[in-house]
């Protein structure tokens, strides 16, 4: 496979303050990736660079194998949608899609071809005369995408595209972008917040924190194997449970709870101090606790039922300890509960470095 | 290969911007810096009708502080800077505060107080040349009430002259004041309010101990409004008294148009002015420091 | 307590009294605040319909008895300055003439500066805007003279170019804060676009910027007429007697020594001159009020 954008060594500072630390970042052909993190963690500012909007301090940026370091955002062969739409207010929505081929001297013909098929690609044939303040929020972001969309691009980039909307369009505009790369097989670059967003959309999410990328793979493989603690509290709602230990000859000791460690795949040496962390939806509730590599009881403390599943707090060692049970269940606060999970479902941290062991 | 491989060289970067950005990289220059620069230095040269640059040291500032006109400018300046300053603060908040009590016609009420902002020094001071007439002015229709007694001709009366001066200068001007305190009460979170009355706080103490301090931005900037509009009074002068009775409402600025251009005494003109611009740097400075300093830092 | 309609003590709305103590102080209070704002323009409109000896009898106050437009005539079209007897006139069509050019060159620098200092930030550009902001606040007194040695260098000084040139220099300060400071609250994104588009700096400036930006432009030219209008130092300075702004020769006209005062006339010449920007006030509103508050709050 060949790669669409590679970043290399990529660095940028404002001042004394480095945003983005010695960055290497490689996107397959075709490939989604999403850059998710909190704010303030440079994944904004990395895309804003990628489409040459930032001038970056030091490194190198290539697209589709041409080196575009210090190429104009225009002659990038990009196109971007933004959270606030960003659409042209005096322009119709034709206008708006037209715009940039218009700059590019494009003849007007193909101009109206292009600009037809993407409003037939993302339905909004009927509102290519409207002003952008006669659109809805959907409509609005939509248009967005038609713009970079005829562009006839390779590569995407998307800055947190749906924030701005309401939980139900975002959902629903969530599903249609999954179809148009589905359609299109574009490389797409989307940031984002929204940890629902980057698991169902993304081929590769990048988690990034402080101007590096924590971790960087399937969101299958950093939902179950988080590279660290940062990226293992980031990710799932309620969080990890984190347990405070000793690995001690194969087993994990905290407090009066030893768990044996045989199921669990080391991907290092490890003694001494550690962190085990379990998610919610792991820990086994009930009759079959007790087949788990360890069992205790917890009684319930607080239970937010949420219709589809409960959450139920409890408390282990004197830490706070999620369960996420079926919705189906009945349970109120202060039952005894039986508790039990496998150490191959575990994680695992050193507690001097925070990585995973 | 694309042109991106190319570092474009550092002057040319955004050249367009650059070129676009001329006339202000010049006009900040040339006349700002290098004016001012200009004039300073030839504050120490002998200069008469034409800017010469032969040296006398501090000669001509020691002239200026033994003219009897230039200090009765400063003593005029300082009477009328401290008592315009107090005035339109107070008056300028107070009909803010009126304004802020959701009244009816509040719009009208503004209209009629702003209005005189809009019209020039030279009308204001004409206006009020024949306001204060003795001869048919406020004094003569008093004295018509059956108040023969009173007394009140600023403008033919050396001692009172400048408050004459300064009537005219708070009717143009506090109407501003008024407005820009308006907008600092409305930009006030409207919970502080809600809060006030739910504690049982009485209005005027809200405003008081309230208001007024998170408004400090506000009256900081209105204060260096007020401040540098005092420096440069000179047309509202000229049209009301001309600098009389006698030099007895001669202000800085005039002082320094009059050197320059009517007595042909180029270096005192400068030297007036450089102190003028000492003066305004003693306000700005500090301003400066509070308002731009301080938000660097966060 | 089927009776649901029945209450007991305070019920539905609270009574309001029209005539509150607190309603007389209030509208009291400004309503003599209000008459000692309008006090002048009424003086000076009555007086400048009475006819002398009306004048010298009455008191300045009394409506005039015998309505004449005597002293508007005079003062438009006879009015003597010293050097001639053509009235206000002259200095109105000069007004015109400075002002138009004026307010059109100094927006359209000013303008561009804005944007530039908005979204072009190049090196360097924070300084130049600083001593351009220092420079609001530096008495035009110091840049008095070097500036007519720039204007007598470059051939303009005592004529209309040149002081279409001192208004768009001292106006630049403000007018680039107002349009920085409105291109800054654009949405930045907006900008982002359309480089992404291949849109440059003029291409932006044109077909996104200028299309969003009509407000801004009517708040700087309300606030460049009513301020040029109103200019009397720079007229008084870098103009010949026979370019005089209105401002400079209704002053020649109401404070000339020679012949006998005519209170009348000077006060038709003095709300002639104030016209202009009166109107402006009342036309644009809210407007006026927004440019002076944008002009002067925020730096």
């Amino acid at each position: 496979m060949t790669s669409s954008v590679e970043i290399k060594n990529l660095n940028l500072s404002f001042g004394a303050v480095e945003v983005l630390k010695n960055l290497n970042l490689s996107i397959a052909e075709g490939e989604f990736l999403v850059l998710l993190g909190s704010s303030g963690c440079g994944k904004s500012t990395l895309l804003n660079c990628i489409a040459g909007l930032l001038d970056i301090t030091a490194g190198q940026i290539f697209i589709k194998g041409q080196n575009v370091t210090w190429a104009e955002p225009s002659e990038r062969g990009i196109g971007m949608v933004f959270q606030s739409y960003a659409l042209y207010p005096q322009m119709t929505v034709e206008g708006n899609m037209s715009f940039g081929l218009k700059n590019a001297k494009v003849p007007k013909a193909e101009i109206k071809e292009r600009v037809a098929h993407a409003a037939d690609v993302l339905q909004i044939e009927p509102l290519l005369d409207r002003k952008p303040s006669a659109l809805s929020g959907g409509q609005r972001q939509r248009v967005a995408i038609g713009r970079a969309l005829v562009r006839d691009v390779d590569v995407f980039l998307f800055d947190e595209p749906l924030s701005n909307l309401d939980a139900k369009l975002r959902a629903d505009l969530r599903v249609e972008l999954k179809q148009l790369h589905a359609r299109l097989q574009n490389t797409m670059i989307y940031v984002t917040h929204d940890q629902v967003e980057a698991m169902t959309l993304a081929d590769r999410i990048a988690i990034m924190k402080d101007g590096l990328i924590q971790q960087l793979a399937s969101p299958a493989e950093i939902y179950s194997r988080p590279a660290n603690l940062y990226v293992a509290d980031f990710i799932g709602s309620p969080a990890m449970n984190l347990l405070d230990g000793q690995i001690n000859n194969g087993n994990f000791e905290a407090g009066e709870i030893s768990i044996p460690l045989g199921g669990y795949e080391f991907s290092r040496e490890a003694r001494g101090g550690a962190l085990l962390g379990i998610r919610p939806e792991h820990v086994i509730v009930g009759g079959n606790a007790d087949t788990a590599d360890i069992s205790l009881d917890v009684t319930a403390e607080v239970v937010e039922a949420l219709g589809s599943d409960t959450l139920v707090l409890t408390s282990v060692n004197a830490t706070r300890f999620w369960l996420r049970i079926s919705g189906q269940s009945q349970v109120a606060t202060g039952d005894a509960l039986r508790i039990g999970f496998n150490a191959s479902d575990a994680s695992l941290f050193d507690k001097a470095d925070e990585k995973r062991l | 290969m694309a042109t991106g491989a190319t570092k474009p060289f550092g002057l040319f970067r955004n050249m367009t911007a650059k070129i676009a950005a001329i006339p202000m990289i010049l006009t900040a220059l040339v006349v700002f810096a290098g004016g001012t620069i200009w004039t300073v230095v030839h504050s120490f040269t002998g200069s008469k009708l034409l800017p010469k640059l032969n040296w006398v040291g501090l000669d001509q500032y020691e002239r200026l502080w033994n003219s009897n006109r230039w200090i009765v400018s400063i003593e005029n300046l300082l009477i009328f800077g401290v008592f315009s300053l107090i005035f339109s603060l107070v008056i300028g908040f107070t009909l803010a505060a009126l304004l802020d009590q959701k009244i009816r016609f509040e719009n009208t009420f503004r209209t009629i107080i702003l209005y005189p902002f809009a019209m020039s020094f030279i009308v204001t001071g004409l206006v009020w040349q024949w306001l204060l007439n003795p001869e048919f002015g406020i004094q003569s229709i008093v004295r018509d009430l059956g108040w023969t007694g009173f007394d009140f001709d600023p403008l033919y009366n050396q001692d009172i002259v400048i408050y004459g001066v300064l009537i005219a200068a708070l009717w143009q001007g506090t109407g501003l004041i008024m407005v820009l305190m308006l907008a600092g009460m409305r930009g006030i979170d409207q919970d502080i309010w809600k809060a006030s009355r739910v504690d049982g706080i009485p209005a005027w103490k809200t405003y008081l101990f309230i208001i007024i301090p998170m408004m400090r931005p506000v009256f900081i900037t209105t204060l260096v409004i007020i401040a540098s509009g005092i420096v440069k009074v000179f047309d509202l002068v000229v049209a009301q008294t001309s600098g009389g009775p006698g030099i007895a409402s001669e202000v800085p600025a005039k002082y320094v148009y009059d050197s320059m251009f009517l007595r042909q005494n180029l270096g005192q003109g400068f030297a007036a002015s450089t102190m003028m611009l000492l003066a305004v740097v003693i306000i700005i400075i500090p301003w400066a420091y509070l308002e731009f300093g301080g938000k660097k830092r966060d | 307590m089927t009776d649901v309609t029945h209450f007991e003590g305070a019920h539905g709305p609270k009574p309001r009294r029209v005539f509150s103590r607190r309603n007389i102080f209030l509208y009291g209070t400004l309503i003599m605040v209000a008459l000692y704002y309008v006090l002048p323009l009424y003086v000076m409109i009555v007086t400048s319909l009475k006819g002398m000896p009306e004048i010298r009898m009455g008191n300045i106050f009394a409506p005039p008895v015998d309505i004449t437009f005597e002293p508007w005539v005079k003062a438009w079209s006879q009015a003597c300055t010293g050097l001639n007897c053509d009235g206000l006139s002259r200095g109105f069509w000069n007004s015109v003439q400075i002002t138009v050019p004026s307010v059109i060159v100094s927006i359209l620098i000013a303008s561009v500066n804005g944007y530039a200092l908005a979204n072009w930030r190049f090196k360097g550009a924070d300084v130049f805007f600083t001593i351009l902001i220092f420079g609001a606040f530096i008495p035009y007194q110091i840049m008095l003279y070097p500036m007519v040695i720039l204007l007598r260098e470059m051939g303009i000084y005592g004529t209309l170019w040149g002081l279409v040139m001192v208004h768009s220099i001292f106006g630049m300060p403000i007018l680039t804060l107002l349009f920085r400071n409105y291109f800054t609250s654009l949405p930045e994104e907006l900008f982002k676009a359309a480089r992404v588009d291949g849109a440059g700096f003029w291409g932006i400036y044109f077909q996104i910027m200028l299309p969003m930006s009509l407000p801004i432009f009517v708040v700087a030219m309300i606030l460049q007429v009513t301020g040029i209008w109103n200019d009397f130092l720079f007229g008084v300075v870098y103009t010949k007697p026979d370019i005089y702004p209105m401002t400079v020769q209704l002053n020649n006209i109401v404070n000339s020594v020679q012949g006998v005062k005519e209170y009348n006339v000077n006060m038709a010449a003095t709300i002639l001159t104030g016209l202009v920007p009166l109107v402006i006030y009342f036309v644009s509103g809210r407007l006026f009020v927004r440019g002076i508050a944008a002009g002067a709050v925020k730096g």
